[in-house]
């Protein structure tokens, strides 16, 4: 584990991160961005609709490289690693929630969750077992064999952080994980994540809506690609 | 400070064999009906191509089967001018100087008798019903390899009658089936006794419309004076096409290019080459159908990496590599062209083995038709998911994730 100035350690660290998409004129979706969040954090990333939100997520997420800066994952520099090897890292490291669930229809929740696990080499009967371990956290025991199609959006929801945090990831990242969802599904899955991170994870949640960024111990608010405000560590420092 | 590792923290991912496989399939059978419309052009082009094969080879295996029992080694010698039996005649000496040449085994002649033969005396003669009468030794049936199919044949010792054996159109028309004691003809203008029927010859049809007589009955009771019009000879299995060249000279010095040598399974196996002939065409068009089901598969394999870039954001997301996406789509690709291999040699091997039991035929499915099949299935399934799994491979996962 890494750590940052002050000598705590550092789970996830971007350092004047840019983004530009060709085209003319160039789009500069992130425009020097510096963050970093340590284990145990759970921070929301706020701003309207074009701001640069989701690029953003998918540069922490190793799923794009910054046209300009570095990106520091679990003490990894990322600009070192080749396409494979940011897999791997992924895959291990990291856990991703969509808007759009991404479940693999007319799979059951079980066989979803143990897919988070599915590049990994860890054997099919572990990874089940892991699987019902994980559905378990999400409150979701006693939905296994369910296919997505025989579940409500809200537990679509929960299957898809069980495979987010199915190989115990050092940080989840949620792309408006409300997003698809009514108020009642959205504020259960608010506190389902809520409570991963009292029991420890990592979390950084993109919304567009500011009652549930209020509602998370530390925002980031992002605007035309630059970070506007953020209450966390460094932003204090 | 910010301590930074490199690489080697981060262990690879990996792809299981059984995850491949289990993958790939799984993608194939949550989409059941399509799978099984692309994968029917690939089913009907190796059906044709296992359907071709099997039934070339059972139509040709009892005729193979046969000619291989008859011997490959049977010559028939003629003068050159003739057409048939009777019409030409060969020198007297034409079965004495073949016999010298060192790699004939067996000679007979068979020589016409201008005689008529008919059920009754009633029937006015020349109505014989195409029915011509000849005079052999009794070592013609074990040149030609034929048998008795009721009775038996002429014997060395020549009797005090005489008497006659039939061919099998030569029998059904005279209406005579079997043969007991006193069965008559009459030929040459006198009653001779039916000794025995034979079964078609296959390598010498002419004499199945023949009635055969013994050479000495035909100079005795019938008063004629024979030349050979046919000699049948069976040759050195290895030198038969030497032996065919020395024959000519050897049976008319003079003049050898009035004698003629024909080789009577060739003309079979002709017969047999000409059905492969039209099995060609079934092999092309099933070629086409091939092609045709291997665009088939690409256009939906295209199609469906098109239709999961979301999934393909997914995996890219949960640790797969691009080697592991395209491994899964070829992998898809590779088991829908195996499906429809494995569909077209069920079908194939099914219609050989109806349309053969139908014709009576042994039911042959050769093996490299199935295997061939089934290796040609699968490749072509490789090569249309080349492309498509190169697509998905290429994907960016930003790009895949932010599809609709
Ligand atoms: N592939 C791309 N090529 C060009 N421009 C892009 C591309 N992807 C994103 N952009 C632009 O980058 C900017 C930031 O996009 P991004 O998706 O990060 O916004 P966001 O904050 O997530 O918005 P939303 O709340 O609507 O999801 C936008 O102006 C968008 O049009
Ligand atoms: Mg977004």
């Amino acid at each position: 584990m890494s750590r940052d100035r002050s000598g705590s350690p550092v789970a996830l660290e971007l350092r004047n991160v840019v983004k530009a998409y060709p085209g003319t004129p160039p789009v500069r979706a992130l425009d020097g961005v510096s963050m970093v969040v340590h284990p145990g954090e759970m921070a929301a990333v706020v701003g309207p609709s074009g701001s640069g939100k989701s690029t953003m997520l998918h540069i922490m997420g190793t799923l794009d490289r910054p046209t300009d800066g570095s990106v520091l994952i679990d003490g990894v520099d990322t600009a070192e690693l080749d396409d494979k090897q940011l897999s791997a890292l992924r895959g291990r490291k990291i856990g991703f929630v969509f808007q759009r669930f991404f479940l693999l229809a007319g799979t059951t929740a079980i066989e979803n969750v143990a897919n988070g696990l599915l590049y990994s080499g860890i054997d099919p009967t572990i990874r089940r077992e892991m699987a019902v371990e994980a559905l378990r956290r999400v409150g979701l025991d006693h939905r296994l064999t369910h296919v997505p199609s025989m579940m409500s959006g809200g537990e679509r929801q929960r299957v898809a952080i069980a495979r987010a945090l199915v190989h115990s990831p050092a940080f989840i990242l949620a792309d408006e994980p409300t997003g698809n969802l009514d108020s009642k599904s959205s504020a259960a899955v608010m506190d389902l994540l809520r409570g991963l991170h009292d029991e420890g994870s990592t979390l950084l949640v993109i919304t567009h809506d500011d009652r549930i960024a209020g509602s998370l111990p530390r925002q980031v608010r992002v605007l035309d690609g630059r970070i506007e405000h953020d209450n966390g560590v460094l932003s204090l420092s | 400070m910010t301590l930074v590792r490199t690489a080697e923290v981060v262990e690879p991912s990996r792809f299981r064999f059984r995850d491949v496989m289990r993958v790939g399939s799984s993608g194939l059978g949550t989409r059941r009906g399509r799978t099984i419309l692309s994968a029917l052009g690939i089913a009907i082009g190796i059906a044709a191509l296992v359907g071709v094969l099997g039934l070339s080879e059972s139509s040709k295996s009892d005729l193979l089967a046969e000619l291989d029992a008859l011997g490959t080694n049977l010559l028939t010698v003629q003068a050159g001018t003739g057409f048939g039996i009777g019409n030409a005649e060969l020198p007297e000496t034409a079965s004495s100087m073949i016999g010298r040449i060192g790699t004939v085994q067996q000679v007979s002649a068979v020589s016409s008798v201008n005689v008529d033969v008919l059920r009754t005396d009633f029937i006015p003669s020349g109505q014989t019903g195409g029915i011509s009468v000849v005079a052999a030794e009794s070592d013609l049936l074990e040149t030609l390899n034929g048998s008795v199919a009721s009775g038996s044949f002429l014997t060395e010792a020549a009797g005090e009658y005489p008497a006659v054996v039939l061919g099998s159109v030569a029998a059904e028309r005279l209406g005579i089936g079997e043969v007991g004691d006193g069965v008559f003809v009459w030929l040459g203008e006198q009653w001779v006794e039916v000794i025995g029927v034979l079964e078609p010859f296959v390598l010498a049809a002419d004499l199945d419309r023949a009635a055969i007589v013994g050479v000495d009955a035909a100079e005795d009771f019938l008063n004629q004076d024979l030349a050979p019009g046919t000699v049948y000879l069976r040759v050195d299995p290895d030198l038969v096409n030497e032996t065919r060249e020395l024959i000519p000279r050897s049976v008319d010095p003079e003049n050898p290019e009035e004698v003629e040598v024909s080789r009577p399974s060739d003309v079979l196996v002709a017969q047999a080459a000409a059905e492969d002939a039209f099995s060609s065409l079934f092999l092309g068009l099933g070629a086409v159908a091939l092609f045709v089901g291997g665009i088939g598969i690409a256009n939906i394999m295209v199609i469906a990496v098109i239709e999961r870039r979301g999934e393909i954001g997914l995996r890219r997301a949960i640790g797969a590599t691009r080697t592991h996406i395209l491994l899964q789509f070829l992998t898809e690709s590779l088991l829908l062209g195996f499906f429809g291999g494995v569909a077209g040699v069920i079908l194939g091997a099914a219609v050989t083995a109806g349309y053969a039991a139908s014709q009576g035929w042994t039911i042959i499915i050769p093996t490299i038709a199935v295997t061939g099949g089934l290796a040609a299935a699968v490749a072509i399934g490789a090569v249309a998911g080349l492309y498509p799994a190169m697509r998905a491979a290429g994907l960016s996962p930003t790009e895949a994730l932010r599809s609709e």
